[in-house]
């Protein structure tokens, strides 16, 4: 084999060809609907809803709302909070799975997916049930003495960082146990033969180690996690509104559609910022060992 | 020398299967000691229990009188060179090096200098800053030995530490790690499967089979005089003269009767009784093979036979002669000039001799280790 680089052009046109259907469905059902999100941002808002003629700031001018700023920074720390949260359980999780022998793996996989058999908007509903002031959960530890008389559960960030870190939490495991599987755990009895603790053999030999799925868990949970809707409209109140609350209403309550695109668009550009980071990251990872997808690590 | 680092009556069991029997040797401070056998032998799990990855169900393992069987594998005094070297990925070598120095809490400067005179002492200098996946597997096989050594363990784990190299670079890691050694007087134990090189390295080698001790000795002694037919086996290869006691000619010879050979002399080094079913390791370079009958000589077996199969490897041939029901490896070392000799070849009548003393009688014979010698090619009639 030579060099990747000269090899000959047909193949290269070979890909276009293969890549252009998939290609071609992102063009028409992503990028021109993301596109025309942003556009209309720029449109003045109709009087009977929908959008009118001509052009307009007012969507953006807009923005600098006084309850804004307070929406963005709750959803932006709601969201990296429940991202650390998923992430610091994803790794011991991912670690004993992929530990765990063929027949417990499975078991513990299927446990990880199986929330998934029930409607998400039923499994938030449970929550609130639960989180509810006359729900079981706070009656007995309010009966415990464990919180006081007077807190609620329910209706406040903590809950929606408690259920977000619920939704989430298999996203995280998922693609951390992926390269927990990969992983050569005898870099543990390494770590711990050269004088680590296993808890500094934890983070320093299999954190790094399973970094590409760290890093997947960050993208997999804060994207989602940034865009939430559904978990601070049933269980976090006007107290837990995220940017999510506030498009819905502009666009179902206020029919302002310019002002839900604006939101939108400040949302996709929050968002893109940890996607890009992530992509950085990789490319300056995948640079100096670029010839590791043929010869990783030794086999024993 | 005092008893350095001891086992005493370690036992291991993984649910039925018993992986180390009552396990008790005694290393030297300082020496190469191999723990040699076939796969799951048990002697990985013996350096493993040392290591301390795995804690034995029964026995102690003491160093210099301390008691370290309960010990976590982070507080022992050993370091361990694994057999897939287990360098971290995303560590520099030097990084690697200095891991060790590093979870002790050693100040920067103190691991800067002696991660550089590691780096000297395994010839890497250079590579220093490269991650493992830039560097071949004999260098990243000296990252790992430096990366146990710079910690200056009482004992340095070594385990199967060649066997992921091809046959030349494993043969110059040999020398290199016996230089090593030579340098740094740590106490080396080696684990391995083969014999050459446990053979080569080692000052001591204890073979095991089963999980059991079968017998420790230095490689000649090992190689001379195996207590039973799964040691002469495994080490060499032999050949096995089975029979039962003719005569006793004074302590030390006696003559026996062989199957398809008859009788033979040989010397016996514990007393045997009359009609006593023997069986002898007979080394197939200490049988001498002729194309004329040997001169008569006291204490000299002497039997006739026909060449089955003859490999020329140059420095030497190999012969398997047929006596009778038995096929019998001879092994002629070409001292002299080759092509000014005619050589026994194929369907020769050949003369066999050996010296009552060559031979080595076995304390315990078992049939089938007879297959771990090696065998002709076949179908060349």
């Amino acid at each position: 084999m030579g060099n990747p680089r000269r090899q000959p052009n047909p193949e290269r046109r070979n890909e276009w060809w293969t890549t252009l259907p998939s290609a071609g469905w992102l063009l028409v059902f992503f990028a021109v609907p993301t596109l025309l999100i942003v556009v209309m941002s720029f449109k003045p808002a109709g009087p009977y809803g929908g959008f009118g003629e001509g052009w307009s700031l007012k969507a953006w001018a807009d923005m600098a709302h006084p309850s804004y700023p307070a929406i963005v920074w709750r959803t932006v720390w709601l969201s990296v909070a429940a991202t650390i949260v998923c992430v610091g359980l994803g790794l011991p999780v991912g670690f004993l799975l992929g530990r765990a022998d063929e027949k417990t793996r499975a078991l513990l996989l299927l446990l990880v997916v199986v929330p998934f058999w029930t409607n998400f908007l039923i499994r938030v509903y449970a929550w609130k049930v639960l989180l509810h002031p006359s729900g079981y959960l706070r009656e007995t530890l309010v009966g415990l003495g464990i919180i006081g008389e007077n807190t609620l559960l329910l209706y406040n960030e903590g809950a929606v960082l408690l259920v977000m870190v619920y939704a989430y939490l298999p996203f995280a495991i998922l693609p951390i146990y992926a390269s927990a599987e990969k992983f050569d755990f005898a870099l543990l009895d390494a770590a711990r033969d050269l004088g680590a603790s296993s808890i500094r053999a934890f983070w320093l030999v299999f954190v790094p180690g399973v970094g590409r799925g760290v890093l997947a868990a960050v993208v997999m949970v804060l994207i989602p996690a940034l865009g939430s809707y559904i978990i601070p409209d049933i269980v976090g109140g006007p107290a837990g509104e995220m940017v999510g609350n506030k498009i819905a209403q502009r666009v179902f309550i206020d029919r302002n559609w310019p002002h839900a695109a604006a939101l939108a668009t400040l949302l996709m550009i929050v968002t893109l910022l940890p996607v890009i980071f992530a992509f950085v990251q990789q490319k300056r990872e995948s640079v100096p060992d670029g010839s590791r997808k043929g010869g990783g690590k030794a086999t024993a | 020398m005092s008893e350095f680092l001891v086992f005493d009556g370690v036992t291991k069991r993984f649910g039925d299967f018993v992986a180390v029997r009552d396990a008790s040797f005694a290393i030297e401070k300082g020496e190469i000691f191999a723990l040699l056998g076939p796969s799951g032998c048990g002697k990985t799990t013996l350096l493993r229990m040392l290591a301390g990855f795995i804690e034995p169900d029964e026995g102690r393992i003491l160093i210099e009188g301390e008691d370290i069987t309960r010990l976590p594998p982070e507080r022992r005094p050993v370091n361990t060179v694994f057999q897939s070297y287990a360098l971290f990925p995303h560590l520099t070598i030097r990084d690697n090096i200095g891991f060790g120095l590093k979870m002790a809490k050693r100040p920067k400067a103190e691991i800067d200098a002696e991660v550089d005179r590691m780096l000297d002492l395994v010839d890497l200098a250079e590579h220093g800053d490269k991650k493992p996946d830039r560097i071949s597997g004999g260098q990243k096989q000296r990252v790992a030995i430096a990366r146990a050594l710079v910690n200056k363990p009482r004992v340095l784990l070594l385990d199967e530490p060649l066997a992921a190299l091809d046959l030349k670079l494993r043969q110059r890691l040999l020398v290199e790690l016996d230089g090593i050694h030579d340098e740094v007087g740590i106490t080396f134990l080696y684990v391995t499967h083969d014999q050459t090189e446990a053979m080569a390295i080692s000052d001591r080698i204890a073979v095991m089979q089963r999980g059991g001790l079968e017998q420790i000795g230095t490689p000649a002694e090992i190689y001379e005089a195996p207590v039973n037919s799964f040691v002469a086996a495994f080490i060499g290869d032999t050949n096995f003269l089975r029979g039962k006691v003719s005569e006793i000619l004074d302590a030390e010879y006696s003559r026996a009767t062989v199957e398809s050979i008859g009788e033979i002399r040989l010397y016996n080094d514990r007393p045997l009784e009359m009609g006593e079913d023997i069986a002898l390791s007979l080394r197939p370079e200490k049988i001498r093979i002729e194309t004329h009958p040997p001169a008569e000589e006291a204490g000299l077996n002497a039997i006739e036979g026909t060449v089955d199969d003859v490999i020329y490897l140059g420095s030497l041939t190999r012969y398997w002669v047929r006596v009778g029901d038995q096929r019998i490896a001879i092994e002629k070392q070409h001292a002299r000039y080759q092509l000014d000799e005619r050589l026994p070849a194929w369907k020769d009548r050949v003369w066999l001799s050996w010296r009552a003393d060559d031979g080595c009688l076995l304390t315990d014979f078992a049939v089938e280790d007879t297959e771990l010698l090696s065998l002709p090619p076949e179908g060349d009639e």
